[in-house]
């Protein structure tokens, strides 16, 4: 019994269903339970909220990467895919802060920076983090320096993400990490960044703790980076 | 009349009128419900004050407000838009004109490539048999100012490129956000006497470089009449949302009377529907709204509807350009544009290829051919663009002006007529009572006249490799060696003098230089 419903967890993980409304990728999936409905299910089941996080959205979240390096799944597939097992992890939420084990891998703020509005990429890699069990608070775009610190600092966050797509705004990376040094921070947040104009030769002059080339990178290096 | 470009005779009408109308009719109630999500306090008082119904709301960091447009403030500002719209250039008969019910097409280039893509010829040795190579080397340089004078000096001698966008992004130490734009523009127009098109990166020099763009015009008015520059605003970010700083310039510009382009560019897949119905009612919301915005800061204002709806590519979500649905959007949305008689800027030739190559070629010509077969006025990114805009490549333009001749050629008249009907016959009737039944003589006329498309004038000699990057090479060396047609001494002074900001390395008269 146990193990058919995380079995349809990880299904409805393939599928990218959030809930009952949604479409899956095969025809004539909407009505039947999603992943928010069979991970309420399963705890009133009583089922260990480890086995659904590990064998349930941790396993659908590694098969649809597993698909997605075969070529089967697309980008598409794979966000559809991380929204679905989101839902699933707010359904767990509340059970997990009682558990006292909330957040599963570590938070991280993600914010576009100052002056720049481009966040094609940042949502993906938001999206992405969220699918791979990190709790990511997304500030949106143009975000001032002292704003995401503010928030890093607020939210308890190990680990901020920073996203830039023009060369006129990549400047403002290092005003966070400067924020972060003089706030005293720097020690307990570190920082990711990202964006088409910036590289690892970039990460290191503004002393930001590490380089993302795509949303991949971002979760390699993010589960590195806050010791998973 | 702009004797730049070339006609389409038919355009190619890949929606009928009820489609037009269909379409029409879902991007106006678009702009109704759910509206527009505007970030421009100014935007949003001049959009209420025409009628549109307005609810603040905040977005992040950012006031917005929700702005439900009803179709006839939109009507109203549609019946305003000049449907002739004139590119000024530094030589009169650079001047583009475009029609929104005509078929002329121009080509141009742009964007703001971070990279400029080198081409060096070096030799290598077979490790199999000892033979020499010269294979070309390929080398990713970060843009700067001198590319890009080098880049529209490259551009006046394409025959091909009709207007000129600043196409590579300049990265110099000493470029701040403060002296940019003055010195993008006087880089642009120092070396080219086609127009001049492209955004502005700070509203506060926009003032600089309109002065500029009079001192080369020769006056206020003259620039009014002769537009040397003309803008481009990126006044939407998809779906549905006007940017507060972009909508600040674009006011301004519509005040000024300078023509500017809406440029709105949604990603089917990602910030849009990927179908093309579903992007074409977007993107021709977006355009609407944009031009709505112009017209009422000043109605009468020359404005250009620039859809550039591109696709997303399904396994890293980047643009993706040389595919069959980038057409079907470009080819719909020029149709939209001249239903409603607004002059239409387009796109053609972004390779997604980051070199030069077999899959550049393919991804290039396949828009080249595609795109202007529907008519739109202006067509943009057409030159030497790759890695879909991210990288310039001097050699790929040239390669990429031969491949618009190509395409212009293609869209010439089929010539059919009595007179040709009856040549014809006298022809086969003589040759088949000649010696040799061959129809060479013939064609020498036509030879003579240029009729005859030339072929491929970049082929190599060898017999198991590809030259023709090298022979391109060759080409780009005796073009750049060719002296710029600079401003004059008299107008250079007078900029130097007047407008602040401009690095004197940029000054061709400099003593020192
Ligand atoms: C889409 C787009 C826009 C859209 C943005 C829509 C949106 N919702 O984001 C709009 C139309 C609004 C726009 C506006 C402008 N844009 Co723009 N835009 C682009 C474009 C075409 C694609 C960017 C994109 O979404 N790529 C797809 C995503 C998936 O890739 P990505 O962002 O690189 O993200 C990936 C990685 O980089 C990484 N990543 C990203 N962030 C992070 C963060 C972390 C922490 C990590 C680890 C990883 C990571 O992971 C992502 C997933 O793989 C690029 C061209 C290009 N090829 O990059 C130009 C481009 C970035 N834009 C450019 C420009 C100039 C502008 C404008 C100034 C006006 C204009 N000319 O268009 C305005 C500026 C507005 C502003 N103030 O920000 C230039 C920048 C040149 C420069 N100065 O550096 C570019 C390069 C185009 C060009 N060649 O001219 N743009």
């Amino acid at each position: 019994m146990s193990k058919e419903l995380i079995e349809k967890i990880v299904e409805s993980v393939l599928q990218g269903r959030r809930n009952k409304d949604d479409e899956g990728i095969e025809e004539g999936l909407a009505g039947e339970p999603g992943v928010a409905e069979l991970v309420e299910e399963a705890l009133e089941a009583g089922i260990d909220t480890n086995d659904i996080l590990l064998n349930g959205l941790s396993r659908g979240m590694e098969l649809v990467g597993q698909k997605y390096e075969t070529g089967e799944y697309f980008i598409p597939d794979m966000l559809t895919a991380a929204e679905a097992v989101e839902a699933g992890m707010a359904v767990m939420e509340p059970h997990l802060v009682r558990e006292g084990t909330s957040g599963a891998k570590g938070k991280v703020v993600m914010a576009t920076v100052e002056k720049d509005l481009h966040d094609i990429g940042k949502n993906l890699v938001s999206i992405m983090l969220k699918g791979a069990g990190f709790t990511v608070i997304d500030l949106g775009i143009d975000v001032p320096a002292a704003r995401i610190v503010e928030a890093a600092e607020e939210e308890g966050a190990g680990l901020v993400g920073l996203s830039a797509l023009l060369n006129t705004t990549m400047s403002n990376m290092s005003d966070v990490v400067k924020e972060l040094e003089e706030k005293g921070l720097r020690s307990q947040i570190k920082v990711i960044i990202g964006g088409a104009p910036t590289s690892e030769d970039f990460a290191r002059e503004i002393g930001a703790d590490s380089y993302g080339k795509d949303a991949f990178a971002a979760i390699r290096e993010a589960e590195k980076l806050l010791n998973n | 009349m702009s004797e730049r470009g070339i006609i389409v005779h038919k355009p190619y009408a890949r929606l009928n009128r009820e489609q037009i109308e269909m379409i029409d009719k879902a991007s106006l109630d678009l702009l109704e419900n759910p509206g527009i999500l505007c970030y421009h306090e100014e935007s949003v008082s001049l959009l209420e004050k025409a009628g549109a119904k307005v609810k603040s709301t905040r977005e992040g960091e950012h006031d917005a407000w929700w702005v439900s447009i009803p179709a006839n403030v939109i009507k109203e500002a549609l019946d305003t838009v000049p449907s002739k719209v004139t590119l000024g250039a530094r030589k009169p008969e650079n001047r583009v004109i475009i029609e929104a019910e005509g078929n002329r097409v121009h080509f141009g280039s742009g964007s703001e490539t971070n990279y400029w893509l080198e081409v060096k010829p070096e030799t290598f040795v077979s490790k199999e048999n000892g033979h020499e190579r010269v294979i070309p080397v390929l080398k990713r340089n970060r843009g700067n100012l001198d590319y890009l004078c080098r880049s529209a000096h490259l551009a006046e001698q394409l025959d091909n490129l009709d207007f000129f966008i600043r196409n590579v992004n300049v990265q110099d130490a000493d470029i701040t956000t403060g002296n940019k734009d003055v010195n993008v523009f006087f880089a642009s127009l120092n070396n080219i006497t086609k127009p001049v098109v492209s955004g502005v990166a700070d509203i506060d020099q926009l003032e600089k470089v309109v002065r500029m763009a009079e001192i080369i015009a020769g006056g206020k008015e003259e620039l009014i009449e002769n537009p040397v520059v003309s803008f481009i605003t990126s006044v939407i970010k998809s779906p549905l949302q006007v940017v507060a700083e972009t909508a600040e310039k674009l006011i301004a510009i519509a005040r000024l009377g300078l023509p500017v382009v809406i440029s709105t560019s949604p990603q089917g897949g990602s910030t849009a529907p990927i179908d093309e119905v579903g992007m074409v009612a977007q993107v021709n919301a977006e355009a609407l709204a944009g031009i709505t915005i112009n017209q009422l800061a000043n109605p009468g204002a020359p404005v250009i509807y620039g859809a550039v709806p591109v696709r997303a590519r399904m396994d890293d979500l980047h643009d993706m350009y040389g595919v069959p649905e980038f057409c079907h959007y470009n080819m719909a949305c020029a149709q939209m544009a001249r239903y409603y008689k607004v002059p239409c800027y387009s796109t053609a030739g972004v390779g997604d290829a980051k070199v030069p190559g077999i899959q550049a070629s393919v991804e290039k010509m396949f828009t080249y051919t595609a795109v202007p077969f529907a008519a739109p006025g202006l067509i943009h990114y057409a030159f030497g663009l790759l890695d879909k805009t991210q990288t310039f490549c001097p050699e790929q333009a040239i390669l990429d002006n031969h491949k618009i001749g190509m395409a212009k050629f293609l869209y010439r008249e089929s010539g059919v007529n009595e007179e040709a009907i009856e040549r014809t016959k006298k022809t086969v009737e003589e040759v088949m009572h000649s010696p040799y039944r061959m129809y060479a003589r013939y064609a020498r006329g036509m030879l003579r006249r240029g009729e005859i498309f030339a072929g491929f004038p970049f082929e190599g000699e060898s017999e198991d490799q590809d030259q023709t990057l090298l022979v391109v090479h060759e080409r780009l060396k005796e073009l750049e060696a060719k002296e710029p047609q600079y401003l004059s001494a008299e107008i250079c002074k007078q900029i130097f003098e007047e407008i602040p900001g401009l690095l004197p390395r940029l000054n061709p008269y400099k003593e020192d230089k």
